[in-house]
């Protein structure tokens, strides 16, 4: 096995190319009409953030992992474009609602006041603050079309036809010679998004991405899709004869109770290792540590890591090591571990040194780590709740976290315990946000450090 | 404005801390008032204080830190100060998309306070002097009965602040000024 796969990786066969390059569209189209829906809602909603009922609605959307809204709205909107485009648009516009209110937030309060009262609130909006947040809304909007590529072709393992798609049937057929590719045009993707990505052709990104949605043939659904869903996540017991005692004993402990502590595990010994990761990793891209070639290599490598979502990570990795938790456990230390490298060296690079500084390890371990403790220890509980997420995904590969009962339940069609398993991974994520955030403010650490609008600017 | 405004024994300060005590003041319509001291006399303090005792459409202000949007043009800054006179759809249609005669309104202003052909620049490019002169522009723009500014003119030179501080004087009937120049009061 190991065998057949390093040599499909040394002979890509670029034939598939050409057949690639429609799957290929399809991911961009997806990414970029998603993130377009969430920036939008995003928008709508951010004034109001300070309403508890949007505060509630923005959380509960941005807590249901892409792939959890997927396999629900299957049930809904079949394998049509819409499924896609909400999968990502709808815990984005959460997540976007979040950011935006924050940044409307900090804006400088001046210009309202030297003119005088009475001006209506919309135009306050949008003539003083909002135009001052115009550059971090850029800049936070790209860093999302980056991860709305990534979520996009994770898609594809549950069926959308993007790039993930491709990747998992090459690897199910064992032609991993097209699998290395699917990769290639991944990378080919998203490393130089940067470049590609400018404002001025967004328009024309638009009209591209409606028509590529649009001539996607769609499998009937069948009438009355909508009603048979609204029917279907009513608790069994309250529309047919089965007992509530049953009903709850099955999700709760022969499902829930596993799950949980699968997902628990995982995300724990997952965020150990990437503590240990980043520790080790982020001064290999700063150059007084690594000097400057080791420092761009550091760097290259870093970027490929991080640009590879976990799940199609863990995928690669469980064909090569076989079933087990490890696989994913790596997938996940690795990936995150690489973002908190790369969001420290860039801290550590705007660390003013001494001349006489010292080099290489001993600036390691006399300087950057001591005056990066904080920040590092702040990062990682940051990355804790997106672990625990991450974790709760990985049991659709197979594995024993939540992601496995909710997937096992949407092929069974019992998505009344779906509903129930997604709020109990709702519930685990905002302990650990708790915990994290009362972690946080107990070792007075990461104030001021701006996680998502930093990690934007780059 | 028509009645005078008064402040009488009023104490003034930002929370617990006092900055002036025992303040008693009348200002008549038509008065030219300069404040003058030295930074951190509490000129600041006093001016703010009188911002609430007009009613808000009769006034125009220039604040010490001019108060402008940064990523917006100074045609934009300066077309600020008409934004109450207009409903919301018109304020959001000449933010995106001014006419012509609109924009030359504005430019009019600020060609008068010296800023020819940056009408089109962004705000958060332009010079410390530029700035301030902008926030002339829009409160000229803005007009009024009374024009409450502080230190207005302290990133130009003499006579450019001679000249704009006589524009204000000109515009508006009401002035009240916080300045620590003594030639220029």
């Amino acid at each position: 096995m190991m065998q057949a796969m390093a040599s499909g990786i040394m002979s890509p066969d670029f034939s598939v190319l050409p057949g690639l390059l429609y799957a290929t569209a399809l991911t961009l189209a997806f990414a970029f009409a998603g993130v377009s829906l969430g920036a939008l809602i995003g928008l709508f909603l951010a004034p109001f953030y300070r309403l508890a009922i949007i505060r509630a609605l923005c959380v509960s959307l941005r807590a249901v992992h892409e792939l959890f809204w997927a396999l629900v709205l299957l049930n809904l909107t079949g394998l049509s474009p819409l499924t896609g485009v909400l999968s990502i648009g709808l815990p984005y516009a959460g997540i976007f609602a979040k950011v935006f209110a924050e940044y409307l937030e900090e804006t400088d309060p001046s210009p309202i006041r030297a003119l005088p009262q009475g001006l209506s609130p919309v135009t306050q909006l949008i003539w003083m603050r909002l135009p001052q947040c115009v550059p971090q809304i850029r800049s936070y909007l790209l860093y999302r079309l980056e991860c709305g590529i990534r979520s996009s072709a994770v898609l594809g393992f549950i069926g959308l036809p993007t790039l993930g798609f491709q990747l998992e049937s090459s690897f199910k057929q064992a032609h991993y010679d097209q699998a290395v590719v699917v990769l290639a045009l991944f990378f080919a993707l998203i490393l130089p998004m940067r470049y590609w990505m400018r404002w001025r052709l967004v328009p024309l990104f638009w009209i591209a991405s409606v028509v590529i949605l649009a001539q996607i043939t769609v499998p009937p659904m069948g009438g009355g899709a909508v009603w048979r869903f609204i029917h279907d996540i009513v608790p069994a017991p309250m529309r047919t004869d089965a007992q509530w005692s049953s009903w709850l004993s099955k999700i709760f402990i022969e499902q829930a109770a596993p799950g949980v502590w699968s997902t628990i595990i995982m995300s724990q010994v997952a965020l150990a290792v990437a503590t240990v990761f980043a520790a080790l990793a982020f001064p290999m891209i700063v150059p007084r540590v690594a000097g400057r070639i080791g420092a761009l290599l550091g760097h290259g490598v870093l970027v490929m890591i991080r640009s590879t979502p976990e799940y199609m990570l863990a995928f690669i990795l469980l064909q090569w090591l076989g079933p087990s938790m490890l696989p994913a456990i790596l997938a996940l230390a690795v990936h995150n571990g690489a973002i908190v490298a790369h969001l420290l060296g860039r801290h550590a690079h705007d660390i003013r040194l001494r001349h006489d500084a010292p080099r290489g390890l001993t600036l390691w371990g006399w300087e950057l780590m001591p005056r990066l403790a904080g920040n590092f220890w702040a990062l990682c509980l940051y990355r804790w709740e997106i672990i625990l997420r991450e974790s709760a995904i990985m049991g659709m590969l197979g594995l024993g976290t939540l992601g496995f009962y909710i997937q096992k339940n949407v092929q069974e069609l019992r998505l009344d315990r779906v509903v129930m398993l997604l709020i109990v991974s709702i519930l685990l994520t905002w302990v650990v946000d708790t915990l994290s955030r009362g972690l946080r403010q107990k070792m007075r650490i990461g104030d001021g450090l701006k996680i998502e609008g930093g990690r934007g600017k780059r | 404005m028509r009645a005078p405004v008064t402040l009488r024994q009023t104490q003034l300060g930002w929370g617990d801390t006092h900055v002036l005590s025992n303040i008693n003041l009348t200002i008549s319509p038509g008065e030219r008032i300069v404040f003058l001291g030295r930074s951190g006399a509490g000129k600041s303090t006093l001016l703010q204080s009188f911002i609430g005792c007009f009613t808000p459409n009769t006034i125009s202000v220039v604040a010490q830190d001019h108060g402008l949007v940064g990523p917006l043009s100074a045609f934009h800054n300066t077309w600020m100060g008409q934004l109450d006179r207009h409903g919301t759809c018109h304020n959001l249609r000449v933010l995106l998309w001014p006419l012509r005669r609109e924009r030359e309104r504005a430019e009019n202003y600020l060609n008068s306070v010296g800023l020819t052909g940056i009408s089109k620049k962004k705000v958060q490019d332009l010079s410390g002097g530029q700035k301030q002169r902008v926030a002339l522009a829009r409160a000229l723009m803005r007009g009024g009965d009374v024009v409450l500014a502080d230190e207005p003119v302290s990133a130009l030179d003499p006579s450019q602040g001679r000249n704009l501080l006589a524009a204000l004087q000109t515009r508006f009937h009401t002035c009240i000024l916080a300045l620590h120049d003594v030639s220029q009061a």
